[in-house]
């Protein structure tokens, strides 16, 4: 609990330093809201933005649950094959330097207007910090942890199965908490190119209106919907690596 | 357990320079030495996990890499311990790696926790463990390979000299309830005239002396360790590790 107040206070501070400049100054509210504006925004709102909310929501989980599942049988399969890693590996970085602003609009054009384009631009998003976190980490095992089973019956697989993979388990999660912030950020730009629900349709479709401070309200909702995913993914490694010493804290 | 003329280069130096060694079954050989000796290089190739330059090596009449692997089985000198496992699942590794279901792994390695004297603490993982118990499951683990060879390498170098002193004995009893063949690696000659039928000095790359442990150690070890023949073999063996 004591770690949660040094943000919070900071936090307080900013936002009531934030009312005050905008009253001060009065500033419009399609201008630059008010944090009050912002809160009666979510408020009125509230059927609007829940029903975007939970549109996004189901984006971000099943695409980063995608981005999960593909990161982990990639990883697995270029840990068992040297030729898979050099064939593989520059083409996943090269995926990463392709704007994810552009790629969205051309899945949409494929793919259509559906959930489909949102979880594979999320995947994008996601998929390669856990790629390259669970590959080190697999290989990173102990040499001689490896010699000691080999001598105990020990064969490829048994290493993989009790050494490498629970040994790697750390490091996958680092990715994993790595790949949740982005998640969020992935739907908004898959419902830019083309959606017609969803908090990044909010947002589109407030800007013209001028409804800034709906805009914001939905960005925070945003920020609210990547922090749970962060949270949930913590709680995940808390319950599957229960041996790790409690020095990390998220 | 036999081999001839066993040679090892590593860059250029010959760490292992025509070695030869015989262990009968059952039997327990000790090797001393100063530490990067070569002590450590032996035991790999003993068990398979490396291959001499020359010479051979045969292990219960096996001569090749994998078939020296399947009778041996190695204690590392760090306990090597999983930090997932608890100690009863840790002991119980090889079991599962040769195929046994978790549950009669379990079943099998659990009287022995109690036998040896480590009841209670079956369900700890590796950190809750002392440095002396951590070892204590690290043999078990090694004896329950159920491997005619045990290859130990330095297995309680890491403890401060009481702890040591007991696993000394613990071991000496685990090993007459559970007979092995024994390649003891220790750079403390004590430990390995304690434990040991016969004792190989190792000092620059070769066998600098050879000595049968022929003094009686049923006593305590006070009076065994400060025996007149006790003390003139570990003279002998000082000499020879120069």
């Amino acid at each position: 609990m004591r770690r949660t107040w040094p943000p919070l206070g900071l936090l307080a501070a900013a936002v009531g330093f934030w009312e005050l400049v905008v009253r001060a100054a009065h500033v419009p509210d399609y201008l630059f809201p008010a944090p009050t504006a912002v809160v009666s925004s979510l408020v009125g709102d509230a059927g609007l933005l829940g029903r975007a909310t939970l549109v996004t929501a189901r984006e971000v989980v099943l695409g980063y649950l995608l981005a999960v599942a593909v990161a982990l049988a990639i990883a697995v399969a270029i840990h068992f094959s040297a030729a898979l890693r050099r064939a593989l590996l520059p083409i996943l970085v090269l995926s990463q330097t392709v704007p994810t602003v552009l790629l969205a609009p051309i899945l949409a054009i494929l793919l259509g207007y559906g959930i489909e384009p949102k979880l594979i631009v999320v995947a994008v998003v996601c998929f390669f910090p856990i790629v390259v976190n669970a590959v080190d980490g697999l290989r990173s095992a102990d040499a001689e942890l490896i010699r000691m089973m080999r001598t105990l019956h020990g064969g490829r697989l048994a290493i993989f199965r009790r050494i490498e993979l629970p040994g790697a388990l750390p490091a996958i999660f680092s990715g994993a908490r790595v790949a949740a912030t982005y998640a969020a950020v992935g739907a908004v730009f898959g419902e830019w190119a083309g959606s017609s629900s969803g908090l990044g349709f909010v947002i589109l479709q407030a800007q013209p209106a001028l409804e800034t401070a709906r805009i914001f309200a939905a960005v925070l909702v945003l920020s609210a919907l990547a922090l749970s995913l962060y949270a949930l993914v913590t709680l995940a490694e808390r319950v599957l690596v229960p041996w790790q010493p409690e020095a990390r804290n998220a | 357990m036999a081999a001839r003329g066993v040679l090892r280069i590593f860059e250029g130096r010959r760490v292992l320079d025509g070695i030869d060694l015989d262990v009968p079954a059952r039997g327990r050989v000790g090797i001393v030495g100063r530490s990067a000796v070569g002590k450590s290089t032996l035991l790999s190739i003993v068990a398979g996990l490396d291959e001499p330059d020359a010479g051979e090596i045969s292990v219960g009449g096996a001569a090749t890499a994998s078939e020296r692997l399947a009778r041996c089985a190695l204690m590392p000198q760090r306990d090597c311990l999983l930090p997932w496992r608890t100690a009863l699942d840790n002991a119980a590794l090889a079991l599962e790696n040769a195929g046994v279901p978790q549950r009669d792994a379990r079943h099998r390695a659990a009287p022995l926790f109690t036998r040896l004297g480590l009841a209670g603490s079956e369900q700890l993982r590796p950190a809750k463990l002392s440095g002396g118990m951590r070892q204590r499951v690290a043999f078990l683990r090694t004896l329950l390979a159920d491997k005619p060879v045990l290859l130990l390498d330095e297995p309680f170098g890491a403890l401060d000299a009481i702890t040591r002193a007991e696993l000394q004995e613990w071991l000496a009893g685990a090993l007459a309830t559970a007979p092995r063949t024994v390649l003891l690696v220790t750079h403390d000659v004590e430990e390995a005239l304690l434990l040991c039928e016969r004792v190989l000095v190792l000092a620059g790359g070769r066998v600098a002396a050879a000595l049968d442990v022929d003094v009686p150690r049923d006593g305590p070890r006070r009076e065994v360790v400060t025996s007149a023949a006790f003390t003139d073999l570990r003279e002998r063996a000082l000499e020879a590790i120069g």
